[in-house]
C-alpha cells in the first residue's frame, strides 16, 4: 500500500524518533550503508558550511544569506531522493539542495554577492536560480514538469517553499494547475514554524499545510522534517510517482530554523522563546541520525571530524575561487538584457562605457 | 489590360492564428495555453482552429489562473519549449504581474544569460466598444517601461502574422499585443482595417522596426494600432486641404525604432504623436523626449501629443469616443501644427 494516498494525508510520517530509534520499520527506506553514510556526510557538511557562511556574512565577505541550520534533514533528505536529471526550483534558503544537485559552491557564493556568474549554471546542472519572490517558483515548477511531460521525458521537477509561502496565491494556483495537468512535479513545503517572525498559526487555520493539497486534488503528506529517513522515504515515493506518470504530490516537512530568517538584521529573540528553540534542538536531525548510524557501526567520531575538516577546506577554497573571479562591469550589466542587443540598448551601453 | 492582383483577404485574428498554426507545424516545441483558447479559439479569435488541428495537449485550456499559466510558461520555456500564452485582456495583468515583471523579464539577466525564455505572451488590448474601465486599456507603456521584454503591437493582418512568426522564433520573451477591434470579429464593429492581404506562405516581419505607412512632407504623425489607422484617415482628409502628412506605424514599442521617427521628423520638421494609452509617462512622452533630445533644432513647431487623459476609460459610448483620440482630433492637431 502506498503511504501517499489522494486527499487523505497521513497524519505524520516518522521513521526515526529523536533518539535515533527506528519506530516505523515498514516505511524505512532501503538504503545501502554507503547511501546512509552519504546522507550523514551531506548533513554535517551543510551544518559546517552554514556556520562558516553566517560568519562570512557578518564579516561582509558574503552578500545575502539565509541560514539553514536545523533544516538539514529536510533539505538533504529530499534532494538525495531525486536524480541528477530532475530539475530543482529552489527558494532563497534552498542553496544546499542546489549545491548537492550540482551548483558549484563558488558560484553559490558569487550569487550571494549578486554576481551574474553565480546564476550561470554549468551545462547539465538542472537548477533554476534561487527564487526570492515568495511562491513564484511553485507555478514555474509546474511549467517545468509540463515541459517534461510534453517532451515525453521521464524527469521530475521539484521545488521548495516555506510555511508562509503557502499563503500566497501562487502556491494555490501552482498546485491546482499541476493537478489539472498531472505534471510530474513535487512540491516540498518546509514548515520551519516562522515566516520571518510570523508563526504558522497566523498563516492558516488548516490543521496541517499538507492538507492544502486536498483542495488541488493531489496527494499530500506531512513528515517529520528533523528525520532524514522520513523525508527521504516520502520524497522517494513522490518522485517515483511523478516519474511513472502518477502526477504531482505535496510533502510538508515539519522542521525548524535555529538561526535568524536571514543575515539582514533579523533577531529571532524578538519573536520566539529560548525554550522553543531548545525544544527543537532536542530533535536535532544530525544528533538523531548520528545516534542511529553509530549504533549500527556506520559512523564514528573520526568520520565526523573528517567531514568537518573537509567542509572547512572546501568552503575556503570555494571562497578563494569566488574572490578571484573577474568582477562584473557596468556596461556588462546590459549585455544579458536581450539575446541580441537592440540599438537603443547599444547606445545605453556606450554611455555606461564612457 | 490590367494586371490581376491576387489578394488573399484575412481578418486580424485569422492572420494571427495562421502564424501560430504554421509555427506549431514547423516546431513541435511550440504550444498554446490560456483561458478559452481551446474549442472556443480564444475569445478574440487568436487561436481559432488550433485546438481542432493540434489537440488538447498542444492547445491547452487553462484554469482561470493567470499567474499559474504565465509562470508555467516560464518554467516550460526554461526547459526548451516555446510556449505562447494568452492573457485574455491586458487589463488582467494585475493578478499576474509578478510573473511577468519579476520573472519573465528578469530570469535571463539574473542567470547571466544562461536561461533563455523563448515565450510569447499575447494579450488583447484597446477599447472602442464600451467595455469599460477594466476591459478597455492598452497599457502599452506599462509593459514597455520594464527592461527585459520585447513589446510589440501590430496593426494590420499582414503584420499580425509576420510579427507573430518573429515573436515565436525570438529567443527573448515577447509581449504581443493585439487590438481587439482589429481582429475583425463578427460581433464587433466591422472596420476595413481589420481585413487585409495575408500571403499563405510563412514570412516574418521584424520586431523593432517601424513602418512608414504614408509618405508626406509637412508633418510626421506617429501612431500605433488604432491611432495609426486614425492617423492615415486624417492624413487622407488633410490631403484635400493640401497638407501632406507622413504617418508612421510604430508596430513595436521595445525595441523602439528611433531612426525611422528621427528621419521623418528631419524631413517634415513637425511631429504629432498619438496614443490610445494614458497621457502621463507614456509612449507619447517617450517619443517626444527622444525627438527633443536628438532633433530639436529640426523642429519648426513644438511637438504635439494626443492621448487618453489620465482617467479610466468610460463605459458610455459617447464619453469613450470623446476621450480616445480619433480622426477629428488628429486632423485638428495637424492643422494647428502646420499653422504654427
Amino acid at each position: 500500500m502506498s503511504a501517499i494516498a489522494p486527499a487523505k494525508p497521513l497524519p505524520y510520517l516518522q521513521v526515526l524518533d529523536p533518539k535515533g530509534v527506528i519506530v516505523n520499520p515498514d516505511l524505512a527506506p532501503r538504503l545501502t550503508d554507503e547511501a546512509l553514510r552519504a546522507l550523514m556526510y551531506k548533513m554535517v557538511f551543510t551544518r559546517v558550511w552554514d556556520q562558516r557562511a553566517v560568519k562570512l556574512t557578518r564579516q561582509g565577505r558574503l552578500g545575502f544569506y539565509a541560514p539553514v541550520a536545523g533544516q538539514e534533514a529536510s533539505m538533504v533528505g529530499s534532494e538525495a531522493a531525486t536524480a541528477k536529471d530532475d530539475f530543482l526550483l529552489p527558494s532563497y534558503r534552498d542553496v544546499p539542495q542546489a549545491v548537492w544537485h550540482g551548483w558549484p559552491l563558488y558560484q553559490a557564493f558569487l550569487y550571494s554577492r549578486g554576481h551574474q556568474h553565480g546564476g550561470q549554471f554549468p551545462e547539465g546542472v538542472n537548477v533554476l536560480i534561487p527564487q526570492i519572490i515568495i511562491g513564484a517558483q511553485i507555478v514555474q515548477a509546474t511549467g517545468v514538469g509540463m515541459a517534461f511531460k510534453l517532451k515525453g521525458e521521464k524527469r521530475v521537477a521539484f521545488t521548495y517553499i516555506g510555511d508562509g509561502g503557502t499563503s500566497q496565491g501562487d502556491f494555490y494556483e501552482g498546485i491546482n494547475f499541476a493537478g489539472v495537468y498531472q505534471t510530474p512535479t513535487v512540491f516540498v513545503v518546509q514548515n520551519n514554524q516562522f515566516a520571518i517572525s510570523v508563526p504558522v498559526k497566523l498563516q492558516t487555520a488548516a490543521e496541517t499545510l499538507a492538507k492544502k493539497s486536498a483542495a488541488a486534488g493531489i496527494p499530500g503528506i506531512q513528515v517529520d522534517g528533523m528525520d532524514v529517513l522520513a523525508v527521504y522515504a516520502a520524497m522517494k515515493q513522490a518522485v517515483s510517482r511523478a516519474r511513472s506518470g502518477g502526477g504531482p504530490s505535496l510533502i510538508e516537512t515539519v522542521t525548524f530554523r535555529y538561526g535568524p530568517h536571514t543575515m539582514s538584521g533579523d533577531d529571532p529573540t524578538r519573536y520566539r522563546s529560548k525554550e522553543l528553540e531548545e525544544e527543537w534542538r532536542q530533535k536535532d536531525p544530525l544528533v538523531r541520525f548520528r545516534n542511529y548510524l553509530s549504533q549500527r557501526g556506520l559512523w564514528s567520531d573520526k568520520d565526523e571530524e573528517a567531514v568537518i575538516e573537509e567542509a572547512k577546506t572546501t568552503v575556503s577554497e570555494a571562497l578563494t575561487k569566488a574572490d578571484e573571479y573577474q568582477s562584473m562591469t557596468l556596461p556588462g550589466l546590459i549585455d544579458r538584457m536581450f539575446d541580441t542587443l537592440p540599438h537603443d540598448l547599444i547606445a545605453q551601453r556606450a554611455e555606461l562605457t564612457e | 489590360m490590367s494586371t490581376v492582383v491576387h489578394r488573399r483577404l484575412l481578418t486580424g485574428n485569422k492572420a494571427m492564428a495562421e502564424a501560430i498554426a504554421q509555427e506549431m507545424e514547423r516546431d513541435e516545441n511550440v504550444f498554446v495555453m490560456g483561458e478559452d483558447v481551446g474549442a472556443y479559439g480564444g475569445i478574440f479569435g487568436s487561436a481559432e482552429g488550433l485546438h481542432q488541428r493540434f489537440g488538447a495537449e498542444r492547445v491547452r485550456d487553462t484554469p482561470i489562473s493567470e499567474t499559474a499559466f504565465i509562470g508555467a510558461a516560464i518554467g516550460a520555456a526554461a526547459e526548451g519549449m516555446r510556449p505562447i500564452v494568452e492573457l485574455m485582456f491586458v487589463d488582467f495583468f494585475g493578478v499576474c504581474m509578478d510573473q511577468i515583471y519579476n520573472h519573465m523579464a528578469k530570469i535571463h539577466y539574473m542567470s547571466g544569460g544562461n536561461v533563455k525564455l523563448p515565450m510569447v505572451l499575447m494579450t488583447a488590448v484597446g477599447g472602442g466598444y464600451s467595455d469599460a474601465a477594466q476591459h478597455s486599456q492598452t497599457l502599452y507603456a506599462t509593459f514597455a517601461h520594464m527592461p527585459g521584454l520585447k513589446v510589440v503591437a501590430p496593426a494590420t493582418p499582414y503584420d499580425l502574422k509576420g510579427m507573430m512568426v518573429s515573436a515565436i522564433r525570438d529567443d527573448n520573451p515577447v509581449i504581443f499585443m493585439f487590438h481587439k477591434t482589429l481582429q475583425g470579429l463578427g460581433w464587433m464593429d466591422q472596420l476595413d482595417y481589420s481585413v487585409g492581404h495575408v500571403p499563405e506562405e510563412e514570412y516574418t516581419v521584424p520586431l523593432g522596426k517601424a513602418n512608414v505607412v504614408r509618405e508626406g512632407k509637412d508633418v510626421t504623425i506617429v501612431g500605433i494600432q488604432m491611432t495609426m489607422h486614425h492617423a492615415v484617415e486624417a492624413a487622407n482628409q488633410l490631403a484635400v486641404e493640401g497638407i501632406e502628412a507622413e504617418v508612421i506605424d510604430l508596430r513595436s514599442l521595445v525595441p523602439l525604432d528611433k531612426e525611422t521617427i528621427l528621419n521623418s521628423v528631419r524631413k517634415t520638421h513637425r511631429l504629432l504623436v498619438v496614443d490610445e494609452d494614458y497621457r502621463s509617462y507614456g509612449m507619447t512622452a517617450e517619443i517626444a523626449a527622444i525627438v527633443a533630445e536628438e532633433a530639436l533644432y529640426d523642429l519648426e513647431a513644438p511637438i504635439l501629443r494626443l492621448a487618453v487623459p489620465d482617467v479610466p476609460i468610460p463605459y458610455s459610448r459617447p464619453l469613450e469616443q470623446a476621450i480616445v483620440p480619433g480622426v477629428k482630433e488628429i486632423r485638428e492637431a495637424v492643422e494647428q501644427l502646420v499653422r504654427h
